[in-house]
């Protein structure tokens, strides 16, 4: 809601001011019409603060309601008869006043064309300023609002970037690569191979893509096997795939994040050797993948407030499929297993489409 | 002269690299690699190092947990990855840091350092970076103790006050009281101030735990806990105990 004009000293002096000079102006002009001093004010006075009330509600009907197109024909019909009605309650309160004043009543009887005339002119004046005014703060407030929004995109991109980058991952991954360099070089080499294709996978990915697991499974490989390396004996893997599942299709980047964080709770957060399961299924058309991981209960409930690093997959779930009941989590013990259930979508029946937008 | 030296770092490669390097320098002796914080406390009760090569990220607790566990820490070079607020930390209060990879010269500069520091200064306090580390988000949620020979987590919301005990603050929860070397200044800093209120000089609560606050002699107040336990209020903490609670 737009701030009122009235509140703004910039906007009140202006318009006290010219009120004051039109009530002046008015008075004159009857003065010089023949009537005498104190009609001509009394008069002034009192057609000019209904016409200021007048004038008040139309700009706090523009504070809540701007016309658009049609509602210009409706603003008009409003000022005529602001206008009439106006006319008609001046003359009933002059009359308490002037009742009995022949030269002002035999001047009215003249002259209420010219008034009427004159009241309309004015309200449509302060009609066009109150328009203006809130025409322009709804601008300013949409035109923030869009630069507000462009702000927090790009906000995002940024952070989404740098999620993708891992620098972590990445900088322990090259402090790695250093270390075989000297002693083991063969070995050195194929990390750097399977950092870059990992690399590479994942920035090539667009989110809202639909891939085949066989090859989301693929680039898991590459990232497990580089925190192999990392960790030395530490880390073993499971990984069971069932043949119908491997053609079965998820969305881009989400089983990533699943593993990540078993890899970070199995085994940046725990001592002594760690397995990490993963199974895949077909379970009625729809992809069921399971991750297993052991977990310190004492250390990672200290750390809740992460959330287990799982909503932002949540999340997605159900920007995809509406469905808030795709991932599910469980503790038994010390190993924490989390399953996600992926209804394909429809064009699976097509076999030759491998990739489309959803 | 000889001095000693401990690596702590879960990643083995990275121990490596930090071994090859100080072959350069033959006046440094390793006296064992540690791959986690308890290994770490424990290396350093023995083997009373010069000086030690800490890693931030590590299982269970972080080398700045670690380091809050001993008494009279000796030098540390950090060597981390990536962190945005162990950087601010490192910046002021640690004798220098390695961000990994780095190179042979850069590790050499580092000791350089350390050498002419060790000169002057054989023990520099930690107070301010341990302060300074706690402010990352991550850090807070939780506070490291150890009872004799075990380490304990207590995530924060679990404390129910803190009480100062010269040099120490007891730190009190459900399954009884623990002990840590800290002052009460840092652990007002540190902790949350809308969950704790510090309402006495020697006590801070747990405003989760209150469940009503009674006069006390003249001016001053008891806040009543779940537990029955009855904390003072100090006529300055009074009002901040109310603002808190918004009254």
């Amino acid at each position: 809601m737009a701030v009122s004009p009235f509140r703004s000293k910039q906007f009140m002096i202006p318009f006290c001011i010219s009120w004051f000079v039109w009530i002046s102006v008015h008075q004159l002009a009857l003065y010089q019409m023949g009537l005498d001093w104190f009609s001509a004010l009394t008069d002034s006075i009192i057609s000019n603060t209904l016409l200021i009330y007048v004038s008040m509600l139309l700009i706090t009907i523009f504070r809540f309601h701007l016309p658009r197109k049609q509602g210009f024909f409706n603003l008009f019909i409003w000022i005529v008869l602001l206008t009439i009605g106006w006319f008609f309650i001046n003359e009933w309160v002059t009359g308490f006043f002037l009742k009995d004043n022949q030269p002002y009543q035999s001047l009215m009887k003249n002259t209420w064309p010219l008034r009427i005339a004159t009241a309309f002119l004015i309200n449509g004046c302060v009609s066009l300023i109150g328009y203006a005014y809130y025409n322009w703060k709804e601008r300013n407030e949409a035109d923030k609002q869009r630069t507000e929004a462009e702000k927090l995109t790009r906000d995002a991109e940024l952070y989404k970037l740098r999620q993708q980058l891992q620098p972590h991952f990445l900088f322990n991954s090259l402090n790695s690569i250093n270390a075989l360099i000297g002693s083991r070089p063969a070995e050195a080499r194929n990390m750097v191979q399977q950092l870059s294709e990992f690399l590479r996978t994942t920035l090539k990915k667009e989110e809202q893509q639909w891939v085949k697991l066989e090859e989301e499974i693929h680039s898991l490989q590459l990232y497990l096997d580089i925190e192999k390396v990392r960790f030395g004996n530490r880390l073993e893997t499971h990984i069971e795939i069932n043949a119908d599942a491997m053609k079965l299709q998820l969305p881009a980047l989400l089983l990533q994040p699943l593993v990540e964080n078993a890899i970070k709770f199995g085994l940046y957060d725990t001592t002594g050797e760690t397995l990490i399961k993963l199974k895949a299924d077909a379970e009625n058309a729809q992809l069921a993948i399971t991750v297993e991981n052991p977990f310190d209960a004492e250390t990672s409930s200290a750390q809740k407030g992460t959330g287990f690093g799982l909503n932002s997959v949540r999340r997605r779930l159900f920007l995809l499929c509406g469905r808030n009941d795709l991932l599910q989590t469980e503790a038994k013990e010390n190993i924490f297993i989390t399953k996600v259930l992926i209804p394909q979508p429809m064009e699976l029946s097509q076999p030759d489409i491998t990739e489309h937008q959803l | 002269m000889n001095y000693k030296v401990l690596i702590i770092d879960d990643e083995p490669l990275a121990r490596s690299i930090v071994k090859e390097c100080m072959e350069q320098h033959p006046q440094l002796q390793l006296m064992e690699e540690c791959s986690n914080g308890f290994e770490g406390v424990k290396a350093i009760q023995q083997h009373q190092p010069d000086l030690i090569f800490l890693d931030i990220q590590m299982p269970k607790i972080t080398g700045f947990e670690m380091l809050e566990l001993i008494e009279e820490p000796p030098h540390v070079i950090f060597t981390t990855a990536f962190d945005e607020y162990a950087m601010q930390a490192f910046e002021a209060n640690a004798v220098d840091y390695l961000l990994k990879p780095f190179s042979q010269q850069r590790f050499d500069k580092a000791i350089s350092k350390w050498m002419e520091l060790n000169k002057t200064e054989p023990k520099i306090p930690t107070e301010h970076l341990l302060k300074e580390a706690a402010k990352n988000p991550m850090q807070n949620e939780r506070v490291v103790v150890k009872t004799g020979t075990k380490i304990k987590i207590i995530p924060v919301h679990e404390i129910h006050y803190l009480e100062a005990a010269d040099d120490y603050v007891k730190i009190y929860t459900a399954e009884g009281s623990f002990l840590k070397k800290q002052t009460m200044g840092y652990f007002e800093e540190v902790l949350s101030t809308s969950l704790f209120v510090r309402t006495h000089r020697s006590y801070m609560v747990n405003m989760q735990q209150i469940t009503r606050i009674d006069p006390y002699e003249k001016e001053n107040h008891v806040a009543v806990l779940r537990s029955g336990v009855k904390i003072p209020v100090s006529r300055a903490g009074y009002p901040k105990l109310k603002a808190v609670l918004g009254l």
